[in-house]
């Protein structure tokens, strides 16, 4: 199964990627994709642009293990996980996961589980630029709430290729 | 063993990595925490509320009652916020 985990600065391009994971697969018959983007307001205020700081090592070991506990969990036939860092504008992306599978409920499950993983263990930190200063913004419970529902669900048997 | 600091965390203390030598006694993540925090003005306001401060041995995520015999790298961080 191919699993590609980037950290990078630039842009990426989703319907590359996304093509990348799927080109000359016959087996896929689910992909799910997830685009991360900045907004320009953070809790009804407007900024100029925001940072991403991360714990270089940790960040990449960090998301892939989340990537190998979602094999683990679900059929995958394919995981792209892209998380940028360092400044950033509105509009633009900031993170992309990609899951491909023979059908959909692995693919949206186990996008949805990379997501709230993401948002709660991935070691990054976001500062946005307002008219007043930077701020670091400060980490949501209901991000923390979201990824602990995945460890309250009963644990699944090892996977079965089930159609769904 | 060497320590790394990030965000705002980084911010108060001053410095984003140091080399440190706990004296003996300092057993866990709680510990070392308890004896950065006399080190200085920084320290202090860094870790003023240590409930909000997470940290990782080696690249993994750890609680406060960790120990820290053996680490190569600690870190100290706030509560993430990527994706």
């Amino acid at each position: 199964m191919t699993a590609t985990i980037r950290l990078q600065r630039d842009a990426f391009d989703v319907a590359a990627e996304v093509e990348r994971l799927t080109r000359g697969r016959t087996d896929i018959g689910a992909v799910v994709t997830f685009t991360g983007l900045a907004r320009a307001d953070e809790n009804g205020e407007a900024i100029a642009a925001l940072t991403l700081e991360h714990y270089p090592g940790m960040a990449e070991t960090e998301i892939a293990r989340h990537v190998d506990e979602a094999r683990a969990r679900w059929p995958l036939l394919g995981v792209t996980v892209i998380h940028r860092y360092g400044r950033i504008q509105p509009g633009e992306v900031i993170v992309l996961v990609v899951t491909a599978s023979s059908h959909r409920e692995a693919a949206f499950a186990a996008a949805s589980f990379l997501m709230d993983y993401l948002k709660t263990r991935a070691p990054f930190w976001k500062q946005v630029e307002k008219p007043s200063g930077a701020t670091w913004v400060a980490a949501k419970e209901a991000d923390d709430a979201a990824a602990a529902r995945w460890s309250a669900a009963a644990a699944p048997t090892p996977h079965r290729d089930a159609a769904k | 063993m060497k320590l790394l600091y990030f965000a705002w965390v980084r911010e108060r203390i001053g410095v984003a990595e140091e080399e440190i030598e706990p004296p003996p006694g300092i057993a866990t993540v709680g510990d070392l925490v308890g004896w950065l925090t006399g080190r200085g003005e920084g320290y202090a306001y860094a870790f003023e509320n240590p409930n909000v401060i997470r940290a990782a041995i080696d690249r993994h995520h750890v609680r406060a009652d960790a120990t820290i015999g053996g680490a190569r790298e600690i870190a100290f961080f706030p509560p993430m916020t990527g994706g």
